[in-house]
């Protein structure tokens, strides 16, 4: 197509969308509906995850040394966790800061005076420790299998069930979550190609008017394909404004209405949220939008 | 110009519409096509428009033989012929300057010339005052002037007229067939498919008369024929 008639066609797309104002209100429906839909989803699986992960974050093992081990050997030790990939942090707890934390845990502040009788004799004298953290739970089986190679290291305390159980749930959310998007895209694909297309079969005859006048599959296509590309957008904008208002009230709703929740879970950021759902909302809307005018439009241009 | 060759066209459901029909249409003729409904006269438009292909035969458009012609190539086949259907065909959600405008925009002429080109053909057509109004609001003879303006303003080479006044009073018939003649006198091949045989007898132009698929009579002057 030529460059001088790319203003012609990008406007007819504009009044195109005027002129079969109906096709084009149940085109945008449609697709903001399902788009909407698969939001709301995303938004509670997104969540889910996130949660998931913040629980793995918790997650870490404690490394203990041998007895009479010198402090350049644990700080050593310490080095060599440091550098397996995917350790995020690793905390060095002295046999003095556990028996501190002991004494406050076991007798609390008002009777810590009772255990003034072990300050000559720290009973947990050869528990000074590493605390490491690591990014994801799945990782802690090889993680402790490393650590226990190391020479002076005595023992490491995890909980591979737990671990386990994290893994476990992070994979399964994967896997429900990729068959339903995957589920409603497809509806999606459907629902909105037949919109597009049954707005394009009631303009069959327009469009073989043009095929007849002498235009080029390009001239007759190059509307349509903006039609379909500004009901995208506008198909995903909708549901993209509706989301990010409705979410934040939901998660101000759930924090009231059930206190207690707050204390156990964090939910996540709508920023954090957005920074996928935005660009899978625009890509599906543009997307179906285009490939739906394209597909349906290639069977009316055999004239 | 225009040569069929032993043209056949069998439709899909196994309808025969056209048996080996042959001939020639010379440059700057003017030609009736004429037979009873379902004869296959329509079936002919859509062969020379390569809206359909035949089951076998040869059709030769400016020397260029539309099997052979690429998909690509088709609508610069289309652009140098003019098209006008018995039910009009005109866009209603457009005015009747953009109805005529379009069949220009569609060959992306320049847009400097357009208006000058429409305004002259909606003179031509005797529609200057009504370049605002909608098709919906015209009457039939006015809305076939207009589909005959779309038709020349990209000045083709021939003129497919498919039943152009089967939808117009008289007068209105006149009209059309005037300017289909003033087309004609100003250098354009015209082939018009009709039932009228009162114009087709007053006009006296070569008349091609198809029956049953097959061409019946191909005579030079119509004035002699009284039934076909």
């Amino acid at each position: 197509m030529k460059f001088k008639s790319l203003g012609y066609c990008i406007s007819q797309g504009f009044k195109n969308i005027g002129r079969n104002r109906v096709f084009s209100l149940a085109s945008v429906a449609t697709m903001s509906l399902c788009i909407f839909l698969l939001g709301l989803f995303y938004s509670v699986t997104s969540n889910v995850s996130y949660m998931v992960d913040q629980m793995s974050n918790t997650l870490c093992v404690k490394v203990f040394f041998d007895a009479g081990i010198s402090d350049a050997r644990i700080k050593s030790i310490g080095n060599s966790i440091k550098d397996y990939n995917g350790v995020t942090i690793v905390h060095f707890t002295s046999a003095e800061e556990a028996w501190d934390k002991v004494k406050l845990d076991y007798f609390g502040e008002e009777y810590i005076d009772m255990a003034e009788g072990f300050e000559k004799d720290n009973p947990l004298a050869n528990s000074a420790s590493y605390e490491v953290y690591f990014e994801d739970a799945g990782m802690q089986a090889n993680l402790v299998k490393y650590i226990e190679s190391i020479q002076g290291v005595r023992s490491v305390n995890s909980s591979q069930i737990t671990a386990d159980s994290l893994t476990e749930i992070g994979s399964l959310i994967g896997v429900v979550s990729a068959v339903i998007l995957g589920i409603l895209i497809a509806v999606a694909l459907f629902l909105i190609n037949n919109t597009i297309s049954i707005g394009i079969t009631v303009r069959d005859e327009e469009i073989s008017i043009m095929k007849l006048l002498g235009a080029r599959n390009a001239f007759v296509r190059a509307p349509f394909v903006v039609e379909g590309i500004t009901i995208g957008v506008i198909g995903a904008a909708l549901p993209l404004l509706l989301v990010f208002v409705l979410y934040d009230s939901a998660v101000e709703y759930i924090l009231n209405k059930f206190s207690f929740i707050s204390t156990v879970l964090t939910f996540q950021p709508i920023g954090e949220v957005f920074q996928n759902f935005v660009p899978m909302a625009l890509a599906l809307g543009i997307g179906l939008g285009l490939l739906g005018s394209i597909i349906s439009l290639s069977r009316h241009l055999k004239v | 110009m225009i040569y069929l060759e032993n043209v056949c066209k069998t439709y899909s459901s196994g309808i025969p519409a056209l048996n080996d029909v042959s001939l020639h249409i010379e440059r700057g003729e003017f030609v009736f096509i004429v037979g009873a409904s379902g004869s296959g006269k329509s079936t002919l438009i859509k062969l020379l428009l390569k809206e359909l292909n035949p089951t076998s035969g040869k059709i030769t458009i400016n020397g260029k033989n539309l099997a052979k012609i690429r998909k690509s190539k088709l609508p610069y086949l289309r652009r140098d012929i003019g098209v006008v259907f018995q039910d009009f065909r005109l866009f209603d959600d457009r005015n009747v300057y953009e109805n005529i405008a379009f069949a220009q925009k569609a060959i992306e002429a320049p847009s400097k010339r357009i208006r000058a080109k429409v305004l002259a053909m909606l003179s031509m057509v005797g529609l200057l005052d009504k370049y605002k109004t909608n098709p919906k609001q015209l009457s039939g003879g006015e809305q076939q002037r207009v589909a005959i303006a779309r038709a020349l303003i990209n000045k083709p080479e021939i003129l497919l007229a498919d039943e152009p006044t089967g939808n117009l009073d008289e007068n209105n018939s006149w009209e059309i067939m005037k300017l289909l003649e003033n087309a004609n006198e100003q250098g354009t091949t015209v082939v018009v498919v009709t039932h009228n045989m009162e114009i087709v007898r007053a006009m006296r132009k070569r008349t091609i008369a198809i029956s049953e698929g097959s061409v019946a009579y191909d005579i030079e002057e119509g004035g002699n024929i009284y039934e076909v």
